[in-house]
């Protein structure tokens, strides 16, 4: 199993230090070992949940993005606008999987310029199509693509082995992504609804939390409940974005409230960043 | 260089028997000593590189500026090479946390200027590094950061944010608005701020970028600014650094050693009010853009006579060497003034009565995207115990009638307490909080 692969490489890397460090420093070396809190197994049932989670997205994905290219493919560019950032919500919030290959990601999301011209498909492709050119017209074929890219990935992802430093690493990984591509409106360039993506991804980040929270508790319970704050001024920050339940544009925004939303997630990541000390044990 | 250092430098580390914990590390990777354990002895390491914070540092005490003291360091400490500052915006709404931000900044700042990182590598690989790595092997670069509050820290839009209204010292408000200024907002005020100075800019710079990381969620960056001078290397005589104008800057200055002229101008005393302030001082930086292509097209004459001291020399007009007292009354045969009426030196000097700690480093900042000019000028830092009878009336004079101003503008500008220093065990800030 990969999670004893892992526990080993932190057993490991710990003796290292401590072989050298009981050279140099012996008078230390009767420093009483910690007490140890629940081991990494105990994981198992969160990477599980994980897991179903993800699943579950990429499924709602799937049918999200099927009425999405329902509508480019029968001429309904209102309805296709509408549904275009909510469907992708279901990818963002499920990054950390659905990311996992390489091959389907940047079919799905890839951002003009970020591959070849005549590689450029998916979400993306179309977006372009819908608010720079408005139409759907030469749009179906990409329609067909993305819908087909959105399949196979649905039933790839049954393969994915969900490990602990998944969830680690996605958590602040998700953050990332929205300090990176979300908070400067790169990631909709076209269509400006870049708050969608970026409400997805705290979601994602949050559930991560969420899951790993009774085993953070048992090791940091001050830590936990920072982080849970700091998710909460997020998302109340966020909620100031809405008009009639929807997200304002990206191009709404004053530039000292995206400096507001770019400092909020550093805020949060940095707590979040300590999600790892629940492998030890 | 003196020889001890010059010693550290061709030694290899691990032969020095004052071996750092960093070393160990190092050196640990590169031996790859590898004993399998078992799972008990895991929390034994977990628990043996939880370092106590305290001033340990191996490193050449050439190197270090002693952090505990009366006063912070970074002050009267003589000018390293390179500065870091930033403003920073309180964001937490609880006094708690701010008080607690002091005490992990002076923990961290105690452990940097000492040539330690702020945390050991924790043998957990699931977590980020506790310091960010930049300056692992480095010496400390007499590395010291001082730390202010500003006048919105006490009192913001009119809101006693923290309780601490009554605190607020009366000389620590905004400045007031001189002729010609310009500020931006983008480069104006703070709630706190941080002056990390070395003689290295990358140590500088760590020290901040590790400072604002420990402060996430609490306190933000408001603006920030990288400043230098001349390096020692370049100039071993250590000669009155000059601007980017080329003039000397900072020839008039207090004697830094004479305690009690330092208490009568500098540090805070017991009966200026407020008591936790005592041993503090005033910081005042200004971010005055030169425009340096304009200057550049203006004859030597009109340098000269814009400063009132030769540019060669430094020497005040009329006279021959850069320590000669300003001698405001000299004439030239004709009997016009050797220093004009409007010349910056004269302006500053004033009646002579008042007197501020320069601490000034030029900065750069690429180019002025509206003018495709320089961004560039002098990061004006002055220390002082009455900003109402040193800097205030001084700067108000010079606004009026300085030569000077065609050639700058005052873009940033900010005021805060230097809070006094501390002793191990206790925290900078502990006066206030």
């Amino acid at each position: 199993m990969r999670m004893f692969g892992l526990s080993s490489v932190l057993l490991i890397s710990t003796s290292l230090l401590f072989g050298c460090s009981a050279n140099e420093q012996s008078p230390k070396k009767d420093t009483k070992p910690k007490e140890t809190a629940a081991p990494a197994a105990d994981l198992e049932d969160v990477t599980k949940a994980y897991r179903d989670f993800a699943i579950g997205e990429i499924s709602q994905f799937v049918k999200a993005t099927e009425e999405f290219t329902n509508a480019v493919k029968s001429g309904d560019i209102e309805k296709a606008k509408e549904l275009y950032p909510t469907a992708r919500m279901y990818y963002e919030r499920s990054e950390p999987i659905a990311e996992v290959f390489g091959d389907l990601d940047p079919k799905i999301d890839a951002r003009e310029g970020d591959v070849p011209e005549e590689e450029w498909t998916g979400y993306h492709r179309i977006e372009k199509g819908l608010w720079e050119e408005n139409t759907t017209k030469g749009y179906e074929e990409y329609a067909d693509q993305l819908l087909k890219d959105t399949k196979l990935l649905r039933a790839k992802v049954e393969t994915v082995e969900v490990t602990p430093d998944v969830l680690i690493t996605g958590a602040v990984d998700l953050l990332n992504e929205v300090s990176t591509s979300k908070v400067t409106g790169e990631e909709d360039r076209y269509s400006h609804t870049d708050l969608y993506d970026f409400a997805a991804n705290v979601q994602g980040a949050e559930k991560i939390y969420e899951l790993l929270q009774p085993a953070l508790e048992k090791k940091d319970q001050a830590l936990s409940e920072k982080i849970g704050e700091h998710f909460n001024q997020v998302n109340q920050l966020l909620e100031k974005h809405k008009k009639d339940d929807k997200y304002i544009l990206y191009t709404e925004l004053q530039d000292s409230e995206i400096k507001e939303l770019s400092q909020a997630i550093d805020a949060l990541a940095e707590p979040l960043s300590q999600l790892g000390i629940v492998m030890e044990g | 260089m003196s020889d001890s250092s010059k010693k550290q430098d061709k030694e290899p580390a691990f032969l020095d028997k004052q071996v750092t914990r960093r070393n160990v590390l190092k050196y640990t990777g590169i031996g790859g000593l590898g004993v399998l354990l078992g799972a008990s002895s895991l929390g034994g390491v977990f628990a043996m590189t939880k370092q106590a914070p305290s001033e340990t540092g191996k490193a050449d005490k050439n190197e270090t500026v002693p952090f505990y003291g009366k006063h912070q360091a970074g002050i009267i400490t003589e000018a390293q090479n390179n500065v870091y500052f930033v403003s920073m915006d309180v964001i937490t709404t609880k006094k708690e946390e701010v008080k607690h931000l002091f005490k992990e900044w002076t923990e961290a700042v105690a452990l940097m200027t000492a040539g330690n990182p702020v945390g050991e590598l924790s043998p957990n690989h699931y977590m980020p590094p506790k310091d960010t790595g930049e300056v692992m092997g480095l010496s400390p670069a007499k590395l010291t950061v001082t730390f202010g509050v500003g006048p919105s820290l006490f009192v913001l839009d009119g809101k006693d944010r923290f309780g601490l209204k009554h605190k607020q010292p009366k000389e620590l408000v905004d400045l007031p608005k001189f002729s010609f200024d310009s500020l931006e907002k983008d480069w104006t005020g703070g709630d706190l701020c941080i002056q990390a100075c070395a003689d290295d800019p990358q140590v500088a710079f760590h020290a901040v970028r590790n400072l604002v990381r420990i402060a996430r969620g609490k306190a933000t960056i408001r603006w920030a600014q990288e400043g230098f001078q001349r390096s020692k290397q370049s100039d071993p005589k250590q000669e009155t650094p000059r601007n980017l104008f080329g003039f000397k800057d900072g020839i008039v200055n207090p004697n830094v050693q004479d305690k009690q002229e330092m208490n009568k101008d500098i540090w805070v005393q017991p009966n200026d009010g407020p008591n936790w302030l005592e041993g503090g001082s005033y910081l005042i930086i200004r971010r005055i853009q030169m425009y340096i292509e304009v200057w550049d097209r203006s004859t030597l004459k009109d340098q000269e006579e814009t400063f009132g001291r030769y540019r060669d020399s430094g020497a005040p007009l009329g006279q021959n060497l850069e320590m000669d007292p300003v001698d405001l009354e000299l004439k030239d045969q004709s009997g016009k003034l050797m220093i004009p009426e409007n010349a910056h030196v004269r302006l500053a000097k004033g009646d002579g009565k008042q007197v501020i700690l320069r601490r000034p480093y030029s900065y750069t900042n690429g180019m002025d995207a509206k003018t495709g000019s320089f961004d560039a000028g002098l990061l004006f830092i002055c220390f002082q115990r009455e900003p109402s009878k040193q800097f205030i009336p001084m700067q108000q004079r010079l606004a009026k009638m300085d030569k000077l101003n065609e050639y700058t503008v005052h873009k940033g500008s900010a005021i805060f307490a230097c809070l006094p220093g501390t002793s191990l065990g206790g925290f900078i800030g502990e006066t206030l909080f």
